[in-house]
């Protein structure tokens, strides 16, 4: 049979310019890594790579070890008031830029803070607590979405045995949620082990350094590209070995779910279990809530309209939508193989996969080297931070476009092939209004993870390209905290008009 | 005698209203088209629904107020009988003790449970490495176990092949006239009602609109709805 093959040279083109850009990477860290061998691993870099797993490694066991009972009291609670609202308080860490949070946290816990003194927000403890507010809400819903997958009949059957919450917890709750739990706590111990702009700013000195922000320091402050890339080489091995662990548990699979209807229960019902579920949602609440009341209350009177704040958005626009543009079009013309061919989803998901664990800090180590002698030439700074964020929205414009992409192929390839349209014409005729709502998506997801992107722009930024997060850290470094609250709230509601719109579109889907 | 006296249920739209007792010791079919209101029946009566108004009793005790498991009933549904990571052994366990801690008599009424459902050599096995027919009889042998009077079956036998399904109905016959149970078995096989049942309900947007012995029930020339949902199927003999 006859099918409808869509041209390849864009995806030729697509695939050398990501070859190129982890080759640019890469390379360099090899070869001035590898030329170090073992001596490049001091007692410096050992202290830092403990630093980094410590912190994972508790960040992982806090978030799971409070989402699980958070996750099991959701969907045991199944019809409380505010149950909706706390389900859409859950989505909103992860939609948020980390620096925004973080400047939240600092006002609530902070010396100055409504809680000052109850953590100690610079070094180890800070860190944890911003890498639970995170993590926690992700935790619980990937969990719950486990939980919401346990056939009714399971319940009913439970319910029929005259089982008690312990036994629901043993035949049935625990095994459904078993096998996924090793790839939550494995995408979470990833997400906290190449965590960059909590660390940077709660860090507080040397000590408490991960690697990721140690390969920023010696790059940026201490110039020191051999010790950068013994770091980034070390990193690159850290963040690839727990990927493939991940992959293959089904981790990175599983997804950013959707909060569905649960189905019915017949437990939970009891006091006992109404009083733990209750004070288990309180609890999260508690940590969940101030951080982002105190940022809108604080923040409110102090949005200044000031002419650097308005350039600075300007220049997160600028930058968010061409890294926006550059990775749809780097996505595209693969997705469109992709969905046809055996072969190229395999290159497809292998590209997403890399751009999804490679540390974005390594990456920029290499670059640094292969283009230090353009560091003059204006532009290239602002190329370097669009072209890291299109390669780290990768995966989330690919997760966009391929559903409705293999969608349109399976409605229209045929009918296509047999009017004979295809290349441009097809795209403007077909694709582009069929798809428009998986397009806008894929955009405006681009867009918000450019938008609160402090790992780039502090990586590459320069005097003259500011964005909005980075403008925050510079206000918090020179002691005009409340200048930085003001600008975190006005990128805080930027970002989320944005994600309330991306929401409105998958939803519609 | 399962009696449902006025019992009101709302499902989103569908407004549902049953009054109807069931014959003690039969063997009751509930045929009708789909979304009728024939698993709400059941779920009503083994109280994982709540009726709006109206009582539910069983045998003359009035139980609409009791949990499941307090109601002398036990359920055989369409699938997820079983659960995954148990043996057969411990899924028939279960009937008895939630805890699984079971004396030397309990773990001989499961052995024989099994055995009476022809499962004993598969015992250790888990159910995934069994067939669907095998899962279902592992419910039948819990329901066994169990030993309430009433026995539920939600469509129990729909994913099976024709000679698998008579086989299933042998076994709950069988289990019924020994045991002195009342069955009622929500079906969309009149050949199966005709098998198996002595009585037959007609079901239609929710309302028990006939319960009558099954060959008088099919034969009805009152019930247009009946012939319609039948469509071409005839009457075999059997």
């Amino acid at each position: 049979m006859t099918r409808y093959a869509p041209a390849r040279a864009p995806a030729y083109a697509a695939l050398a310019c990501l070859l190129l850009a982890l080759a640019a990477g890469f390379l360099p860290v090899l070869r001035l890594g590898l030329a170090q061998g073992l001596q490049g691993i001091d007692p410096y870099i050992v202290r830092v790579l403990s630093f980094t797993l410590l912190q994972a490694g508790l960040s992982t066991l806090l978030s799971v070890a409070l989402g699980l009972p958070l996750a099991r009291a959701l969907a045991r609670q199944a019809a409380f008031p505010g149950r909706a609202l706390v389900l859409r308080l859950l989505n909103l860490p992860l939609a948020l830029p980390s620096i925004v949070v973080i400047i939240g946290i600092i006002e609530v816990y902070g010396a100055k803070g409504w809680l000052g003194g109850v953590f100690d927000v610079y070094g180890l403890q800070g860190i944890l607590l911003a890498h639970v507010f995170f993590n926690l809400p992700l935790a619980a819903r990937l969990i719950l979405s486990d939980l919401e997958r346990i056939p009714p009949e399971s319940f009913k059957l439970g319910a029929q045995l005259g089982f008690g919450a312990r036994d629901y917890w043993r035949h049935v709750e625990w095994p459904h949620v078993r096998s996924g739990l090793p790839g939550v706590a494995l995408l979470i111990f990833l997400l906290c082990a190449s965590s960059f702009a909590i660390v940077l700013t709660l860090g507080g000195g040397p000590r408490s350094s991960t690697l990721e922000v140690a390969i920023y320091q010696s790059l940026r402050a201490d110039f020191d590209p051999q010790r950068a890339s013994v770091l980034a080489l070390v990193q690159l091995l850290l963040c690839a070995t727990l990927a493939l662990i991940a992959q293959r548990w089904g981790g990175l699979s599983a997804g950013w779910p959707m909060l569905r209807l649960s189905a019915r229960r017949y437990d939970g019902a009891d006091r006992p279990s109404r009083l733990a579920d209750g004070g288990m949602i309180l609890l999260s609440l508690a940590l969940l809530l101030p951080p982002l009341v105190a940022l809108a209350a604080a923040g409110l009177s102090r949005i200044d309209v000031s002419p650097l704040l308005l350039r600075a958005m300007v220049t997160s626009f600028t930058l968010g939508a061409a890294s926006a543009a550059l990775a749809f079009l780097l996505v595209w013309p693969l997705a469109v193989l992709a969905v046809r061919s055996g072969p190229w989803r395999k290159v497809m998901s292998l590209a997403v996969l890399t751009s999804w664990i490679v540390p974005p800090a390594a990456l920029a180590t290499g670059w640094f080297m292969s283009l230090i002698a353009w560091s003059g030439v204006p532009g290239v700074a602002a190329f370097l931070v669009i072209a890291m964020n299109a390669l780290m929205s990768l995966p989330f414009v690919a997760r966009a476009l391929l559903p409705a992409m293999a969608q349109s192929a399976a409605a229209h390839d045929r009918l296509c092939l047999s009017l004979g349209l295809s290349g441009w014409n097809r795209f403007r005729l077909v694709e582009l209004p069929v798809m428009k709502r998986a397009i806008g998506l894929s955009l405006v997801m681009a867009l918000i993870l450019s938008l609160g992107d402090l790992t780039a722009i502090s990586l590459f930024g320069t005097q003259d390209v500011v964005t909005l997060p980075a403008l925050i850290y510079r206000q918090m470094g020179s002691y005009r905290f409340d200048e930085a609250i003001g600008t975190a709230l006005v990128l805080g509601f930027v970002v989320l008009a944005f994600s309330s719109l991306a929401e409105r579109w998958s939803a519609a889907r | 005698m399962i009696t449902l006296a006025d019992v009101a249920f709302r499902y989103e739209e569908m407004a549902m209203l049953f009054d109807a007792a069931f014959p003690q010791g039969a063997f009751t079919a509930i045929i009708g088209p789909s979304g009728s209101g024939k698993s709400t029946l059941l779920n009503l009566i083994a109280g994982f629904e709540q009726p709006l108004s109206g009582r539910v009793l069983i045998g003359g005790a009035d139980v609409t107020a009791r949990p499941p498991d307090q109601r002398p009933v036990s359920m055989i549904f369409q699938d997820n009988n079983v659960f995954a990571h148990l043996s057969l052994w411990q899924n028939v366990a279960l009937g008895i003790s939630p805890s699984l801690r079971l004396d030397e008599g309990q773990k001989r009424r499961v052995a024989a449970a099994l055995g009476d459902v022809g499962l004993e050599a598969l015992s250790a096995r888990r159910p995934g490495e069994v067939s669907g027919g095998e899962r279902q009889r592992v419910a039948i042998a819990r329901a066994l176990v169990r030993d309430r009077p009433v026995l539920l079956l939600d469509e129990p036998f729909a994913a099976l092949g024709p000679a698998l399904r008579r086989g299933m109905l042998d076994l709950v016959m069988a289990m019924q006239k020994a045991r002195g149970l009342t069955v009622l078995m929500v079906t969309h096989q009149p050949e199966d009602a005709q098998y198996a049942a002595s009585h037959t309900a007609y079901l239609e947007a929710g309302r028990i609109l006939a319960l009558r012995p099954t060959a008088e029930l099919f034969a009805s020339p009152d019930l247009p709805g009946l012939h319609d949902y039948l469509g071409d199927w005839r009457h075999q003999p059997l």
